[in-house]
């Protein structure tokens, strides 16, 4: 397969910069994957795993919440909000995360909070369902 | 003429201070290492997000929201006057000021109204004096230890949430952009509406630019494209500050512990002269005594 040009960045950090063969990223109206010589679109991410395959079986995964994502000729850019490599997620601290955010649920008392949790916890199964196990 | 327990005094004050600014520049000097590579590793997500919004821009007809196109006044400005927690840093607190400063008086000469949001109380100090009543609201960064974009974010919503209110036209940054150790460079930048580069700074895109497809759609984009982008260029300006002040207060620290270091050296010789004269006074009376005898 042909290589193209992919960039992964957070406010914080540059986190992938490279050639790859294919990534898949999680897709405001759902997944999509992104091969050499795709058209080019703009589009907003929600908060899911970007699978990078770099070639001969490399594969990549990262967790992002959120950004933006641009195909453009010049290869494929992901802005994301926050974005941490799968490996680095403590799981224990995930669950406890989500322990927190059922909580909040629950004891939330505006509709606009009790949202903001689900939400919240949405993205944190999200990523527990990515790391699996 | 003083004595010499006066010197002696005056020399250990000054190897005490000596000793402190020397301990600070070293500080600054660690703490610049981890500001500077934390400001060079944002540096590629703004540069990123720039070109991804002017090649959006490029694309909008017809204005566009109001974040982007203003909302057709210009008669409040706000002032995002960014500076440092504390002092100690040579004049990087009062560049900024002065710099904001000029832009409310040419301001308040056409008759525009002012508005100020200060980052940081060292500024607020400086400006509170001549512009108290324009002051709307102070930002501590006391608690902030690493620059997080959380910390960004917050005042970025906080100004779009003024904008979307009507409190203000146009909405202005200052801060000091981060060019050396020895160069910092403050800096005015406007926010709202946003200055977009024009597309041929951009990277060049081959192929035909009309078949870009937007996900959901363009305008859904843009409109959370455009708050973002505030909050990663209050994120910059934060960062881009942070370098700053720590290499202010690095050359600063480093002129301070070489001028104590001067001036030790010049009590030392009135010190050392005054000893021997008086040495040399009292042998000059035991002789001159001995000869009277």
């Amino acid at each position: 397969m042909a290589a193209f040009h992919f960039e992964l960045v957070s406010p914080e950090k540059h986190l992938f910069s490279g050639e790859v063969e294919s990534v898949v990223a999680p897709g405001a109206d759902g997944q999509f994957t992104v091969l050499k010589d795709h058209a080019p679109v703009m589009t907003t991410l929600k908060a899911g795993v970007v699978t990078v395959s770099g070639g001969e079986g490399k594969v990549e995964k990262l967790f992002v919440r959120g950004g933006f994502a641009d195909v453009n000729a010049s290869g494929f850019t992901i802005l994301a909000e926050q974005a941490i490599p799968l490996s680095e997620i403590d799981v224990a601290k995930v669950d406890a995360d989500i322990r927190n955010a059922r909580e909040d649920i629950s004891d939330a008392k505006s509709d606009d909070a009790r949202l903001a949790a689900s939400d919240k916890l949405a993205q944190l199964q999200e990523l527990r369902a990515a790391i699996g196990g | 003429m003083p004595s010499l327990k006066d010197l002696r005094n005056r020399i250990s004050s000054v190897k005490a201070t000596q000793k402190i600014t020397k301990a600070m520049q070293m500080v600054a000097a660690a703490k610049l290492r981890r500001a500077q590579s934390a400001a060079e590793a944002a540096r590629p997500y703004a540069e990123r997000m720039e070109s991804v919004l002017a090649n959006l821009a490029s694309s909008v007809t017809a204005g566009g929201p109001p974040l982007l196109a203003g909302n057709g006044k210009d008669d409040t400005h706000l002032l995002v006057v960014a500076t440092a927690e504390r002092g100690l840093c040579g004049a990087f607190n009062s560049s900024i000021v002065r710099l904001a400063r000029e832009h409310i008086a040419r301001l308040q000469d056409q008759g525009k109204t002012v508005k100020i949001l200060c980052v940081g109380k060292k500024g607020f100090e400086q400006l509170r004096r001549q512009y108290e009543r324009h002051i709307i609201e102070v930002i501590e960064l006391r608690g902030v230890k690493q620059m997080g974009f959380d910390t960004a974010d917050e005042i970025g919503k906080k100004i779009i949430r003024m904008f979307e209110e009507g409190d203000f036209d146009v909405a202005t940054l200052f801060f000091s952009r981060f060019k050396s150790v020895i160069a910092q460079i403050p800096t005015a930048q406007q926010l709202i509406p946003a200055q977009i580069p024009s597309n041929e700074n951009a990277a060049p895109v081959e192929g035909p630019q009309a078949s870009y497809e937007y996900e959901p759609g363009q305008d859904e984009i843009l409109s959370t494209l455009l708050p973002r982008n505030i909050s990663v260029q209050v994120f910059r300006a934060l960062l881009e500050n942070a370098a700053s002040e720590q290499g202010a207060r690095m050359s600063a620290m480093d002129n301070a512990t070489r001028n104590a270091g001067d001036m030790i050296k010049k009590q030392t010789t009135i010190y050392n002269r005054s000893r021997q004269a008086m040495i040399t006074k009292e042998l000059i009376e035991i002789i001159s005594g001995a000869e009277a005898l």
